[in-house]
């Protein structure tokens, strides 16, 4: 058995099998791989006895559950309207600047992938945006950089951030 | 009587250290259920989240309904933009909260409660998890058999509406349901179910803390008591204020605007965008009007001054719901593409300007057709915006 | 019972509590237009175009998804009503692909019905296909899904969900990217799909359609170097007079081989013969299995012997069980017996040369399409079955071709596989195979009739999703010795998710059975996916009835009596489960992924 199978095996063990429990199997698949494959969703169906469709269909719908391969920090940058107005632009161009990529991509090295996202609940500290689970507010170009520069040192010395 | 006394009326209930809350929680559940429904009967609390149900009402029909099995939910699925107030509670008082879900299962004789909370917040989940380990300690000195679970939400604003909540926790898409069967009868796995904001729950504290009356006393008819609101937007300080609720808008934004308040989106993007021009006849409170114009509040208060384009704004508006809506039913799904595409033609002049005149006949369709508040409330922002920013939208 | 009153548009109505105003007002002849409802499937409310208003409210009602309260004013048919629902067309059209007159389905599509109603004229939306990037799948040979049709109802997920328990198809999504898709936005051919086509034809528009092979056909016919063969799966005689112009339930079964000899095919036959032989082969297999338990205590045996005769179901255990493959019956369904028995006893019989015959079959399926294409069914050295056509297919080339059918005379199938017993009419309604094998079965082993009057077997008729029965063995003939006094014990199940209950159940090893029959449709082939739309248990039932009196006024109603079934066996079989047979009439089968 692969480490995917093992994992999925364990949550559904842990959390159970009924359906009730395909949210919380899917964060912490999303948690440990970033992303869901379609084996891991096939895994999960099975564990569950549902269909492996349903398991998609569930997980397109929310934002958070990717299903393509992901960096291993997703940031999320809020684009809805006071992080709009505060120069959430700014800041996007910033990281694109930094990491050479655009939305939706991921770094050539596996490092990073930028999204964007609805409201993020810091309206009052816009600009925002997630790295992963956690905030950064109140947002300046400069800030960003640093920030970044910090994940990159971290990612540079192969430092476990979970 | 509204009250127009040129100063907001700031309060402090809700932040208020929560260190009794072993002893309001002791107390409370040796009250009777019919007191306990009673007392917040009296207060008229109304759901803080935006819809404004009473909540007393709401613990009352849930206890009624005949289940060996009910749940307390506490929705903390706050995804309003502009509202970023249950963080703030569930950060800085969470044990009001979880003795207001403990008072809620004693009153409807439910033993499990759940916090749903939306994954943007999953930075809450381990101070929150300590805070309910605590909780359910106490609980059990005092006899209590009350647990509650926090479940993560992954990244969906319509699962704040209270039914597709159930169907997230159920392990689904986040679709509403057709109601009836309302979630006091029939909510998560198809049990009594009463579903609180989380903002409600500290309310329903203060109010199992110091008695209905000190609530009522507070606020104007119908439209007792505070609310928090969250400020955002032009404003020379953001943040979070509990306020009596009654105010008036010109009052409001002579303390929070920048002196340059074009606008303020009430409510947040579901809500009402009211210009400078009807600032005065406008009262923030919930229904039940008694002079000018009361809107019904989940506390997003966004201030935009003349430098702001409002067709920036709606359009910001109409691409989140256009994302955000759960796509099943034809109005909102389509509306919404609509109405967001509708205003870009105008803009541009592929479509002329009465072309404004469908679109907002669109959404009053959209607010008479939609199975949920989502697409019911588009044309909230929809209409307040375009009628009275028309140029703004043409030009 | 509990009665309220309500008034509809101003009429005082006394109804039962919890009666939807949709039934409420049906049942006084007020007809409120829907799209996401359907009788078979449970209530979505999403399409909302049967809003309603209620007085005292501001926000419309989906009368589908509102039950009745006492004292409620419903009004149907107001300004806001007309409004709105002309508003709500009109937003469905604009994501649609409104090529009305390209559309497979033109005519036969209940989203252009509501816009020819309502009379929408003019599309003030802008048109929302061109941003969307809709695709169309057809890589299928049994189903086309053409998303730019979709008016996203969740009719075939809910179909697919909760009457097959397949789970194919999925809403995906939220927002304007929802769609309706598989798991990864995979073909429907790589998926689990069953190709049962139930979401066909419970699919409002033409977003899901049968692959049809009509041009395909016609072309056979014209080439006068190509003998046509066409075979007719029972129950296409009791449902393709509704696509003619006949009342539901109408057997037209003379009139269908008239029309079919009329469009020019070479000989018009009849798939109830293979269904009489495949009784002869599976009962035969049945009693050895049976044999082998009982007598030998052979421990690989495997009972329940399960039916193989629909091709849905074949795809399902194929991939949701695929270790109890050994269960299934070897033998193919009638149709591919009948493939394989025209490209050489047929061939022979006629002097055709078999790669001058094209094999074409009408079925009530379409699965069909897909087991005529499985690369194990060649056994005649070609393709068995070259093309299959639906029901609703032939209805097609029917008024393609100018045929007045209510005026065709009856006409007679052609002889040699053209014959067959009552006992193959009724493989077409969930039972019918059961009481087919049983009705000869019994009489092989005790040498005198099922103890059912009439040769009725009123047990496993019906259209409960899963029922049981069983039939003592009494004094059987002497070489049948060992099966005295055993119980027989049969379960049938139709639509798959029943089939899931019932392998679950023998999974489990809760029941014991040993013969079960499983149909992948609603109410069996009667309800297949290639039948004519619109389908409901009303309409099923109906065509039920009629296959049954197609039984009841045969000559002969076993399938070992069928004159050519016993030729076949003298001429050129030799006997069931024999080395030709195995040669020709069985199959295996394929372990598939689960998805």
């Amino acid at each position: 058995m692969d480490t995917s199978t093992t994992l999925i095996k364990n949550l559904a063990d842990q959390y159970g099998r009924s359906r009730n429990n395909l949210l919380p199997i899917l964060q912490s698949v999303v948690k440990q791989e970033k992303y869901l494959s379609e084996l891991s969703m096939i895994t999960i169906a099975k564990e569950l006895d549902i269909s492996a469709s349903e398991v998609y269909g569930t997980a397109t719908f929310y934002s958070f559950l990717e299903h393509q391969k992901m960096g291993r920090y997703i940031i999320r940058v809020c684009k809805t309207i006071t992080c709009s107005m505060k120069g959430k632009n700014q800041i996007l161009l910033a990281i694109q600047d930094m990491l050479k990529i655009d939305i939706g991509e991921t770094t050539p090295d596996g490092t990073f992938s930028l999204l964007q996202t609805n409201c993020l609940g810091f309206c009052h500290k816009a600009p925002t945006m997630l790295i992963n689970n956690d905030v950064y507010t109140e947002l300046t170009p400069e800030k960003v950089r640093e920030v970044l520069s910090g994940y990159l040192a971290k990612a540079k010395e192969g430092e476990n951030d979970e | 009587m509204m009250n127009n006394t040129n100063q907001l009326k700031r309060a402090d209930f809700i932040f208020k250290n929560e260190n009794d809350w072993k002893e309001i929680l002791a107390k409370n559940i040796k009250r009777s259920q019919q007191v306990l429904i009673n007392e917040l009967i009296s207060s008229e609390l109304k759901g803080r989240g935006g819809a404004g149900f009473p909540t007393g009402l709401k613990w009352k029909l849930s206890a009624e309904a005949e289940s060996e099995i009910k749940y307390v939910i506490c929705n903390a699925d706050e995804g309003e933009p502009g509202t970023f107030k249950d963080r703030e509670i569930l950060s800085l008082v969470p044990f009001k909260v979880l003795t207001a879900m403990a008072i809620c299962g004693h009153v409807v004789g439910a033993k499990e409660g759940f916090i749903y909370l939306r994954g943007e917040y999953f930075f809450l989940k381990s101070s929150l998890n300590q805070a309910i380990s605590e909780f359910e300690e106490y609980c059990k000195t005092i006899h209590l058999d009350f647990s509650v679970k926090i479940f993560m939400g992954s990244g969906a604003y319509i699962c704040g509406e209270e039914t597709a909540l159930f169907e997230s926790m159920e392990g689904k898409r986040g679709e509403p349901r057709n109601k009836p069967p309302y979630p006091a009868i029939s909510g998560y796995m198809n049990k009594p179910t009463v579903i609180n904001n989380v903002e409600t729950l500290a309310h329903a504290y203060t109010i199992f803390t110091y008695g209905a009356k000190r609530f009522y006393d507070l606020g104007v008819q119908y439209s007792r008591g505070t609310k928090l609101f969250s400020v955002s937007g032009d404003t020379p300080k953001p943040g979070i204020y509990e306020l009596e609720l009654g105010m008036s808008l010109t009052d409001f934004v002579n303390d929070f605007g920048d002196g340059d308040t074009k606008a303020v989106q009430v409510g947040g993007a579901s809500g009402f965008l009211v210009p400078r021009k009807r600032f005065a006849e406008t009262n923030i409170g919930y229904q039940g009007k008694l002079t000018g114009i009361s809107l019904p509040t989940g506390g997003s208060m966004m201030l935009f001054n003349s430098s702001r384009s409002m067709y920036n704004v709606l359009d910001n508006y109409l691409e989140f719901f256009r994302e955000e809506s759960c796509g099943q039913c034809t109005p909102c799904r389509v509306g919404c593409q609509q109405l967001w595409i509708g205003i870009k033609a105008v803009k541009s002049g592929e479509k002329n300007a009465l072309y404004l005149e469908k679109l907002l006949r669109l959404s009053e369709t959209m607010q008479w057709t939609s199975k949920c508040g989502l697409g019911q409330s588009v044309a909230n922002s929809f209409s307040s915006i375009v009628e009275n920013f028309r140029e703004e939208m043409i030009y | 019972m509990n009665k309220i009153k309500i008034t509809i548009n101003n009429h005082p109505v006394e109804i039962k509590k919890d009666t939807s105003i949709l039934d409420a007002a049906r049942q006084i002849g007020v007809n409120i237009p829907t799209l996401c409802y359907h009788k078979d499937l449970c209530i979505a409310g999403n399409c909302r175009v049967c809003l309603v208003e209620l007085a005292g409210q501001k926000r419309l009602s989906p009368a589908c998804a509102t039950p009745c309260e006492d004292g409620m004013e419903i009004f149907t048919n107001s300004v806001k009503v007309r409004n709105s629902r002309k508003h709500i067309i009109e937003l469905l059209l604009s994501e649609h692909n409104a090529d009305c007159t390209r559309c497979y389905k033109n005519g036969n599509c209940e989203l252009q019905k509501l816009a020819s109603d309502y009379k929408i004229m003019t599309s003030d939306f802008i048109p929302l296909v061109p941003f969307k990037h809709y695709t169309i799948d057809m890589f299928s040979p049994s189903i086309i899904k053409d998303d730019s049709k979709c008016i996203r109802c969740q009719r075939c997920v809910r179909t697919c969900a909760g009457l097959q328990g397949v789970n194919a198809l999925t809403v995906a999504y939220k927002g304007d990217q929802m769609k309706i898709t598989s798991f990864f936005e995979k073909s429907m051919n790589e998926v689990n799909c069953t190709n049962c086509g139930q979401c066909v034809i419970h699919c409002p528009t033409g977003a899901l359609t049968e692959r049809n092979y009509i041009e395909e056909v016609w072309e056979a016919i014209t080439d006068p170097t190509k003998h046509v063969v066409v075979q007719t799966a029972p129950a296409v005689r009791v449902a393709l007079g509704e696509e003619l112009g006949f009342a539901v339930g109408t057997r037209i079964t003379g009139k269908m081989v008239a029309a079919l000899r009329s469009l020019g095919f070479d000989s018009v036959m009849d798939t109830d013969f293979t269904a009489d032989l495949t009784i002869m082969e599976e009962g035969t297999e049945l009693l050895s299995r049976l044999k082998r338990a009982l007598v030998d205590h052979d421990p690989d045996v495997k009972l329940p012997m399960a039916t193989s005769c629909s091709p849905g179901w074949i795809k399902y255990i194929e991939h949701m069980y695929p270790d109890y493959l050994g269960y299934l019956s070897t033998c193919k369904s009638p149709q591919q017996m009948f493939g394989v028995l025209v490209k050489t006893y047929y061939a022979q019989a006629r002097n055709l040369q078999p790669d001058k015959i094209v094999s074409v079959s009408i079925m009530p399926c379409t699965a069909k399409k897909f087991e005529a294409n499985r690369p194990e069914m060649h056994a005649s050295g070609y393709r068995d079955v070259d093309y299959v056509l639906t029901t609703r297919e032939l209805a097609i080339m029917i008024k393609q071709a100018g045929i007045d059918f209510m005026k065709l005379e009856d006409a007679k199938f052609d002889r040699l596989m053209g014959e067959s017993t009552g006992a193959g009419v009724i493989f077409g309604a969930t039972g019918g195979v059961m009481e087919a094998a049983l009705r000869t079965a019994y009489e092989l082993v005790t040498g005198r009739d099922v103890p059912f009057d009439n040769l009725n077997i009123l047990p496993v008729r019906g259209m409960e999703g899963v029922r049981e029965a069983s039939i003592l063995i009494e004094n059987p003939l002497k070489e049948w010795a060992f099966l005295n006094g055993v119980e027989l014990k049969c379960a049938i199940v139709h639509g798959l998710i029943n089939a899931k209950k019932l392998m679950d159940a023998i999974q489990s090893g809760e029941t014991q059975y040993h013969f079960i029959e499983v149909m992948a449709c609603p109410g069996g082939c009667l309800g297949g996916g290639g039948q004519p739309i619109p389908t409901s248990p009303e309409i099923r039932r109906k065509r039920a009835e009629a296959i049954y009196a197609e039984d009841e006024g045969m000559p002969l109603r076993k399938s070992h009596l069928n004159p050519e079934v016993i030729k076949i066996y003298a001429d050129f079989l030799i006997k069931p489960l024999g080395e030709k047979s195995h040669l020709l009439l069985h199959t295996n089968y394929t372990a598939r992924k689960r998805y």
